[in-house]
């Protein structure tokens, strides 16, 4: 028989055994004869299997088959694949004598005590649930043990009054041990090397607990896997559970594997053994593969069991999760039922003591200490140990913890299965992923962007998880969650913003993890790191490539004696073990020790760190800071100029960019005075030309006009000659004027163009009759040629005929003597109207072809001396075809002569359009 | 013996001119149309004066009077240089090569013919 007085010694003997072990533990931890083998730690590090392994797991593969797996298959990716990441977190945590989880946060991002206070908050709301688990399946499984041999599910315990209840003692006994295994040390380091073995113990009895069930009901109860199977698939209700035909399925293994991906580094109890109890970083080769392999022994019998309990109590009316139990008690196996419970007590108490050991450092560390430290009491100038405090609040925060499981497991959790409960704290750890993964491996990180992204992923977790709970047991309107608060369909929790179709936890896990990922990146790349923070950010993502103990503490230069620094240690570390710790640290690195002496900046590091373990990393920045601040360069001082330098490098690198810039407006205006300079200089040029060119007809006019007057008595022929002179002269000078006042306005704009239609051949026609008399007088043969048809263009009839006059007159005056041609075409090429005047003189060089067409540029004797030009005109002839649309040039020609050639787009006629299409 | 008076200058007009007065006053007259030919005709006969434009094509008024006072055979001839440039530092340039004169055109005919006579002391 089963009385309850046997369970219960049973159930004490186990736990004074564990506690035994842990005793030992510690002992030949204290003798420096470490118990902690690799294998040890791995089988610790099974502290990941709960009751919700060992009693949940079985009841959930009984409703929905193998969808347990996922919460096993993510820690075993984590290991296999990603086993780097934790080799990179248990380095830094050793290096900076990292005390949890919230520790590890608080000082990558510039040890910042508001952020560990975040993560503890979150860490402890988001563990109840999982504690309340654990409280649950021990008291679930004692009162179906109670009723043994008969087979039942005891009436739910909300209704018993809590004195009555189990649950209440069993939340008691476990507070009491886990601060016999936590808290017993009195220099609250960072280690607990008792409870690290009294765990891997657990982890064994649980695995041989739940396989001797496994055995038993397989093959015992059963004739082996294949009856089970067989049985299954003959069930119309159990053959699905056997396949993964699922398709709605996928998104909830997907995100049940991430979650369980984050949850195995991000859990607090995880973070505890796998990162802060290590105590070589090597024992992580052999946990690689020994906790998979853990994993998978223990997952095993999991879906025989569940299926054996469904073909066993096929009414339903046995729980699923005690399946465990009520199978070897149906098979009055008295010891093996015993055993069992034995094993699922294990699961729950390792996790309760670890989690809750986790936990505490937390809160005291990052929630409490850092409030203590602001009273007088505590100030540096106390000299009185704080050990006694420190420990008296770890334990006070483990029962605290502990009830505050028991009360959400009492008035909340008896609505849910075990493994919802559980899932709804893996999603609260997992909002510690983006932060961690992040600060690892992105130097940008900043404390903002981890605080924006923390917050807001656990917020939405809150409203998505943690208030339907509270919701379905009654604590809030059940109507929130069916209709959204205040009836905004939009808003419920279980389909925030209309995303439905998931199941509860996948969508949770969906909005808190984008709003924490996106929160922490982008606050991230608006804000700028501290100086601390840039420290810290460096130290942690580049730890692998540097080597040794991190120094970059270096910045506490307060000259506060040695003495002073080790009585500070020791009051939190206790004396004797603060003498031991300097005393090493002073002898490797070849310090001196001498009492009145100042301490070295590597020393006061030295002293954060070792502090650091005891109370956190913020904290001991706070408690170094404020015992250096009395001195001359205090905490604030030093971190003054830290700042400052930072303000100096912004300021400098600002006025590097307004140099720059300023150098970029000072090329930018030197280059528009050099502009407005070859402006000026032609302008300049533009005037000495033409008032050289206005003067040079005005010289001929005046010179012969005062001969005439002065000689009377000229003969009749020069008299004439001169008078010629003058006349031509005034021409010249009349030509040159309008010339200068037409390209004026043409370069103005303000030219006045009578735009009409033009036959090109008549135009040519009328300039060459223009031009009959200088063609005669030169003695120049002129040849045209022209086709019978050419098509319309859009010009200025005068206009173009001063173009084709000037270039004719030009050839003609230019041609060779005596034999001079010169030959005008016209022809179509393309969408274009081509015009030739090809002449036999000496032609354009070919460094000049572009010149001539400037103003004032002549070339040497390109002009026979009697007929000179204005040295306008193909400058003119230039700005009137560009107006037109066409292009004028000079190549050369034939023998030695030019050909002048200019285009104009032909206007389209339908002719020519229709030819276009 | 007549003194002799090169003009030196690119506008047929101007040397038109410029020869009657020469002429009229009782010089010796040749004429150059442009730098080379000037330099060419001092070299064949050593002008007492030479009137110079300073715009003439091949080579301006400046190198020609640059080239004549580089030659101590010449020192002693005069220049007189003709421009229709009317800016101050050109003729502050001619006379720092050395011209005995510098006017701008258009000119009075009877002051250069009265400066002509004056630098040739006739």
């Amino acid at each position: 028989m089963l009385e309850g007085w046997v369970i219960l010694l049973v159930s004490f003997g186990y736990l004074c055994l564990l506690f035994a072990i842990a005793y030992y533990g510690d002992l030949r931890a204290d003798r420096g004869r470490s118990l902690i083998t690799p294998a040890v730690y791995s089988l610790s590090i099974a502290v990941y299997c709960t009751s919700w392994t060992f009693y949940g797991s079985v009841g959930l593969a009984s409703q929905s088959g193998l969808s347990f797996l996922p919460i096993y298959l993510g820690p075993t990716l984590t290991f296999v694949l990603w086993w780097f990441v934790l080799r990179k977190i248990i380095r830094i945590s050793k290096r900076n004598r990292i005390t949890s989880i919230a520790d590890f946060i608080s000082a990558r991002y510039g040890k910042s005590g508001v952020l560990s206070g975040l993560v503890t908050v979150i860490a402890v709301i988001g563990i109840m649930p999982y504690i309340a688990l654990q409280l649950k399946a021990v008291s679930v499984s004692f009162n179906v043990l109670l009723q043994y041999p008969d087979v039942a599910t005891p009436a739910a315990t909300a209704t018993v009054p809590w004195l009555a209840d189990t649950a209440f003692y069993v939340a008691i006994t476990l507070a009491a041990f886990t601060i016999l295994f936590g808290t017993r040390h009195i220099d609250a380091s960072e280690h607990h090397e008792g409870m690290v073995c009294a765990v891997a113990f657990e982890s064994i009895v649980k695995l041989l607990a739940f396989l001797a069930v496994g055995l038993y009901v397989v093959f015992g109860l059963y004739d082996g896997p294949g009856e089970i199977s067989a049985a299954a698939l003959a069930d119309p209700d159990l053959a699905p559970l056997l396949t993964l035909n699922n398709l709605g399925q996928y998104g909830q293994w997907m995100s049940m594997t991430l979650l369980s991906m984050a949850a195995i580094i991000c859990l607090p109890r995880q973070f505890q053994v796998t990162v802060v109890e290590t105590t070589d970083e090597r024992h992580l080769h052999k946990a690689v593969w020994l906790f998979p392999l853990y994993l998978l022994a223990i997952n095993l019998f999991v879906l025989p069991l569940g299926l054996a309990g469904r073909l066993t109590f096929p009414d339903g009316s046995v729980d699923a999760d005690t399946f465990v139990l009520t199978l070897p008690m149906l098979g009055q196996q008295e010891a093996l039922t015993l055993f069992a419970f034995i094993g699922g007590l294990s699961a729950a108490t390792g996790m309760v003591i670890v989690a809750t050991i986790a936990l505490s450092t937390m809160v005291c560390n990052d929630l409490i200490m850092p409030v203590l430290l602001r009273l007088p009491a505590l100030q540096a100038s106390e000299r009185g140990e704080l050990t006694g405090l420190l420990l008296g609040i770890r334990r006070a925060a483990i029962v605290g913890l502990i009830l505050l499981g028991y009360l959400y497991f009492r008035y909340i959790g008896e609505s849910y299965a075990l493994v919802s409960i559980g899932l709804i704290s893996f999603a609260a750890a997992a909002q510690f992923a983006p932060v961690i993964i992040g600060g690892l491996f992105w130097r940008g990180g900043t404390r903002a962007g981890a605080l924006t992204g923390l917050s807001l992923g656990f917020l939405v977790w809150a409203y998505t998880l943690l208030l339907p709970s509270l919701a379905q047991s009654g604590w809030l309107p059940a109507g929130m969650i069916e209709d959204g608060p205040l009836g905004l369909g939009l808003l419920r929790p279980y389909a925030l913003f209309g995303l439905e179709g998931l199941d509860h936890i996948t969508h949770a896990v969906l909005w808190s993890l984008t709003a924490n990922i996106f929160g922490y990146l982008i606050v991230s790349l608006q804000t700028r790191q501290s100086p601390v923070e840039q420290i810290q950010a460096h130290a942690f993502v580049s730890v692998l490539r540097t080597a040794g103990p991190y120094q970059g503490l270096g910045y506490w230069r307060g000259s506060i004696t040695v003495a002073d620094i080790r009585a500070l240690v020791g009051r939190y570390i206790g004396h004797e073990r603060a003498e031991r710790e300097f005393a090493a640290f002073a002898s490797a690195n070849g310090l001196s020790l001498e009492a009145g002496e100042a301490a070295d900046a590597r020393l006061v590091g030295f002293a954060e760190r070792v502090l650091a373990g005891a109370i956190g990393t913020a904290s001991a920045r706070g408690v170094i800071g404020s015992a250096v601040k009395g001195e001359v360069l205090g905490m604030d001082r030093v971190m003054e100029i830290l700042d400052e330098a930072t303000q100096i490098r912004e300021y400098s690198r600002r006025l590097e960019q307004k140099s720059r810039q300023l150098e970029l407006t000072t090329a930018e205006l030197k280059a528009a005075n050099e502009r407005l300079k070859e402006l000026d200089r032609l302008k300049d040029d533009f005037l000495a030309t033409v008032s050289h060119e206005l003067r040079t007809p005005l010289t001929s006019i005046r010179s012969f006009s005062e001969i005439l007057y002065d000689t009377p008595a000229i003969e009749t022929g020069e008299r004439q000659q001169f008078l010629d002179v003058i006349i031509k002269e005034s021409d010249r000078l009349t030509r040159l004027i309008n010339q200068i006042l037409d390209l004026a306005k043409m370069e103005a704009g303000r030219m006045d163009w009578n735009l009409a239609d033009l036959d090109p051949g008549g135009v040519i026609v009328d300039s060459l009759n223009a031009t009959r008399g200088l063609i005669r007088d030169n003695e120049v043969q002129v040849d045209v040629d022209l086709p019978g048809w050419l098509p319309p263009v859009t010009a200025d009839r005068d206009r173009l005929i001063q173009v084709l006059v000037n270039l004719i007159s030009n050839a003609v005056k230019c041609c060779a003597r005596p034999q001079g041609w010169v030959h005008v075409s016209a022809k179509v090429r393309g969408r274009w109207l081509r015009v030739d005047v090809v002449d036999n003189g000496p032609g354009v060089p070919p460094e000049s072809r572009e010149q001539i067409f400037e103003k004032f540029h002549q070339i040497g004797g390109a002009l026979p001396a009697a007929q000179p030009g204005t040295g306008l005109g193909l400058a003119i002839c230039r700005q009137i075809i560009q107006h037109f649309g066409g292009r004028i040039w000079v190549e050369g020609a034939p023998g030695d002569g030019a050909t002048f050639s200019f285009t104009l787009p032909i206007r389209p006629t339908e002719d020519t359009r229709a030819a276009a299409q | 013996m007549a003194l002799s008076v090169l003009v030196a200058d690119d506008e047929p007009n101007i040397v038109l001119s410029l020869q009657f007065l020469m002429n009229q006053a009782g010089f010796d007259v040749r004429v150059a149309r442009d730098g080379e030919e000037a330099i060419a005709m001092i070299e064949e006969r050593v002008p007492d004066l030479v009137l110079l434009d300073v715009m003439m094509p091949k080579k301006d008024g400046y190198e020609v009077c640059q080239t004549i006072r580089n030659n101590a055979a010449w020192k002693d001839m005069r220049i007189i240089m003709l421009t229709a440039k009317g800016r101050e530092v050109e003729r502050e340039k001619g006379m720092a090569m050395g011209a005995d004169e510098y006017i701008t055109k258009p000119f009075s005919t009877r002051y250069v013919v009265e400066r002509v006579k004056q630098l040739l002391g006739a």
